[in-house]
């Protein structure tokens, strides 16, 4: 395996004693540098888990977690968080609510030392299209979308190599959708990053990504290309029962819908 | 451009949709914050009793025309007149003066009681609810004695070991008022401490307390303002209990709760000399009150 | 009666809205037109609106049942049931019509059921006040509808609080609540969006099998133009506070209007993957 991201044999308990719940086992995968990799799947499949456990967000798993040939512990330095950044679903909860676009801006930059600040903020304004009218507002004047573009210059201003976006358009409406997920891949040409997007939307996920894995209570139930997903070409059940229910309403598939 | 401006050219200024600096971003929150604060009249009356207090305060010696402590034992227990504005007490002090210089003293327990327990308040209990875990629970179970007290005992205790005086009586007061912020903090903290945008800066890699002071407890001070706001009406009443117990300032300090104290002998035949300090005193603590009240419909971030 | 009196009696559609217009104030005092010139008929069928957030496709629905906050102002020819037009009405009679022959069925059953009493106590509760009968019968009716809507262990969900139930299980509920006064007209806000594909589907096939059963009319609100297309017989598309265009869901895909195709075309899919998502160049004359 050479992958940029290579996750072995990853297993992520959450809570404690009672409430224990084992959200993610046994999860392998390898991203390439440059690939864009999808992980679908229904609420509680663990496919956020996951995500939050390569961010660094959830330090109590098992098994490794290679990130550009480095195996990551609890302790994470950080030059680990300039190298991966993160985008979140909720563009109204993820963005402070008392930071002006440039208190939102400036704080990695801060956090990180880095110099430049005027001319970076500007850039990463600029670059997501949203404009230097937009520095000095506050989250509330803003609309879903340009939220969500602010989050992404968020991410983009330390120039990471790893984006890892959490159902980063499942709160904004389908043309605003389209013109986030239009940024997104060209940012990712641009600049030649890496992606792991998490989504319940199954579209969204095979319109961005090469490779896709179909993960469902906490384990991942198949690997998927593009072109497999094209030709509805699952072996798994439960994939093809996903596949069949995201094109649509049909009675008769809804009556012969099998519980996983 | 900017220095000529008209009224209505400010106005636009601070309602611009996009604001050109980070300072016209922050006036223009403020701005819009007092557009809707001053629409309640309540809360406006209650903001003019402040400042007039503060004022009252500053130019105290130029509003008074005797010295507060000047005594002339003649004119005891005058009515009020043209010469003793509220009359006078029994060692012949006038009144009007001693209540105006008393201002300032119940301003300056307010101001100490304030810069003292808000950051404490805020520190507990940002970092309790923070952290969570053993921490939470070691300083929450701090914050459970210190409430378990009735407040005006603990003071008394406490002024009785350390001997009566204003600064005593201010720290007295502040070791029993402060867990009430802490466990607001922490509450405040808790519903935030899992939301996206503080998960976003610890993904950016940014150190607990950085996390702490710029993002946290930004969001915990309006709530606390408005609780602190509420709560001087009871500070300034414990003060006065103190100093008519005699705990607190001592005479002749023209403090109100101490002038009440003194004058309460000669309640029924001369009542002005009690009076006329609790009337300030009322006025005052509803002046908090009605400030408070407004602060929490401008401020409580639930109500936008 | 004359004759043609009695014909237009009998093709009475069962909601006919005429002219619906919705005006309220925003929290800086400022007017805001959701809804303009909205009209609309319904039959028997599932008729689906749908459009972007802030398009008033969902204020449609709520000014059916005057359930709209008190700053706002409706002002309509003409919403009628049955022939009755509910715009005159008094709040009493719109009560007791708003349970009994109109159900809403809304994005998030939490927030519509009571967290601290039984699902089931509940459920029986709203069939108590529709009929007359007593608490052990009341049970049994409501094990039966719990069974209607697809629940396999009704024992359970009826000592259940809502919390402890899915999105799935919680939204059964709420259409199980909802259908037991037995109402004409059935609303659905956006009633699936929240859930799992798999989840949605089987919920849609509830209300699809239970509106088919007992001939209601159904309007579907939502903002998913592909389950619109493969649900509902009708479709109508609101773009700021207007219907803009009007088709038969089989022919969404042919539809006319540049906001319609707009929509269509940013959806995305895997075989378009390849090229760059069409964005919507919103025009302004849309807005005539």
């Amino acid at each position: 395996m050479a992958g940029i991201i290579d996750i072995h044999n990853l297993d992520v308990h959450l809570g404690r004693g009672k409430d224990a719940v084992h959200a993610v086992r046994n999860v392998s995968f390898s991203v390439k540098k440059g690939e864009s990799f999808g992980l679908v799947g229904e609420s509680g499949s663990g496919k956020s888990t996951v995500l939050r456990a390569i961010s660094g967000l959830y330090k109590n798993f098992t098994g490794k977690i290679n990130i550009d040939g480095k195996v990551q512990n609890q302790h994470k330095g950080v030059d680990f968080y300039k190298n991966l950044q993160m985008v979140f679903q909720d563009p109204y909860a993820s963005l402070h609510p008392r930071h002006t676009v440039d208190q939102t801006l400036s704080e990695p930059l801060q956090i990180h030392k880095l110099d430049q600040v005027e001319k970076r903020i500007r850039t990463a304004l600029e670059r997501v299209g949203l404009g230097l009218n937009f520095r000095f507002r506050y989250p509330h004047q803003l609309s879903g979308g340009q939220r969500q573009r602010v989050a992404i210059a968020r991410a983009m201003i330390l120039e990471p190599r790893i984006l890892l976006l959490d159902e980063p358009t499942s709160a904004l409406d389908v043309s605003v959708q389209a013109e986030v997920l239009n940024l997104l891949t060209e940012l990712r040409i641009e600049y030649n990053l890496t992606y792991i997007l998490v989504s319940h939307d199954l579209a969204v996920v095979a319109y961005m990504c090469e490779q896709i894995a179909v993960m469902n209570q906490g384990q991942i139930v198949e690997n998927l290309s593009k072109d497999q997903i094209m030709k509805s070409n699952a072996t798994e059940r439960y994939t093809q029962q996903l596949l069949a229910a995201s094109k649509g309403y049909d009675r008769d598939a809804a009556g012969k819908l099998l519980q996983f | 451009m900017k220095t000529e401006k008209t009224l209505s050219g400010w106005r636009d200024w601070l309602l611009a949709e996009t604001p050109e600096s980070a300072l016209q971003a922050r006036l223009s929150r403020i701005y819009l914050s007092w557009l809707s604060f001053k629409r309640n009249p309540l809360a406006v009356i209650g903001l003019l009793i402040v400042v007039f207090l503060v004022l009252i305060a500053i130019f105290a010696p130029w509003l008074s025309n005797h010295l507060p402590t000047d005594q002339n034992l003649a004119d005891r227990l005058q009515p009020p007149s043209s010469k003793y504005w509220l009359g006078t007490d029994e060692l012949g002090r006038d009144i009007f003066s001693r209540v105006i210089h008393g201002s300032k003293i119940t301003l300056y327990i307010v101001f100490l009681v304030a810069i003292i327990v808000v950051p404490l308040g805020l520190f507990v209990g940002t970092t309790a609810g923070y952290f969570g875990g053993i921490t939470d629970k070691i300083l929450m179970r701090i914050t459970d004695v210190f409430m378990a007290f009735p407040r005006l005992i603990l003071a008394l205790a406490f002024v009785a070991v350390m001997g009566p005086s204003i600064e005593n009586a201010v720290i007295a007061i502040t070791i029993t008022s402060w867990p009430p912020y802490a466990r607001i903090a922490r509450a405040e903290t808790i519903t935030i401490r899992h939301s996206e945008f503080i998960l976003a800066v610890q993904q950016q890699g940014a150190s607990a307390w950085r996390i702490l002071l710029k993002h946290i407890v930004p969001m915990c001070t309006s709530s606390v303002i408005v609780r602190l706001t509420l709560d001087m009406a009871g500070v300034i009443l414990i003060a006065a209990g103190l100093g008519f117990l005699g705990l607190g300032a001592q005479p002749p300090s023209p403090e109100w709760g101490l002038m009440i104290s003194q004058g309460r002998q000669y309640l029924l035949d001369q009542w002005w000399v009690s009076t006329i300090p609790g009337i300030a005193i009322f006025i005052v603590s509803l002046g908090f009150n009605l400030l408070g009240d407004g602060l929490r419909d401008v401020l409580d971030p639930t109500n936008n | 009666m004359s004759l043609i009196q009695q014909i237009t009696e009998m093709y009475t559609p069962l909601l006919n809205v005429e002219n619906l217009n919705v005006e309220f104030r925003n929290h800086a005092g400022k007017s805001i037109h959701a809804v303009r010139d909205v009209s609309f008929s319904l039959g028997q069928e599932r008729l689906g609106i749908v459009g972007e957030s802030g398009s008033g496709k969902s204020t449609v629905g709520r000014s059916i049942l005057s359930l709209i906050p008190t700053s706002a102002k409706i002002k309509a020819n003409k919403i009628a049931l049955n022939g009755v037009d509910l715009l005159k009405l008094s709040e009493l009679e719109m009560r007791q019509f708003r349970g009994n022959k109109i159900s809403m069925i809304m994005q998030d059953p939490k927030h519509a059921l009571n967290p601290v009493m039984r699902v089931g106590d509940q459920i029986a509760e709203a069939f108590r006040l529709h009929n007359r009968i007593g608490r052990a019968k009341a049970k049994q009716k409501v094990l039966d509808i719990l069974n209607d809507v697809q629940i396999r262990d009704p024992e359970r969900v009826f000592r259940a609080y809502p919390h402890e139930l899915s999105g799935g299980m919680g939204q059964r509920v709420m259409i199980a609540m909802m259908l037991i006064p037995g109402p004409d007209l059935l609303i659905a806000d956006e009633p699936t969006s929240a859930l799992d594909v798999t989840v949605q589907m089987q919920i849609l096939a509830i209300i699809d099998d239970l509106v088919r059963d007992k001939g209601m009319g159904l309007i579907f609100i939502s903002h998913d133009l592909n389950l619109m297309a493969s649900f509902c017989d009708r479709i109508l598309i609101m773009y700021a506070g207007r219907i803009v265009e009007e088709c038969r869901a089989s022919e969404l895909s042919q539809a006319k209007h540049p906001y319609t195709k707009g929509l269509l075309a940013c959806l995305p899919t895997v075989e378009n993957s390849d090229q760059k998502l069409t964005t919507l160049n919103r025009d302004p004359a849309w807005l005539e």
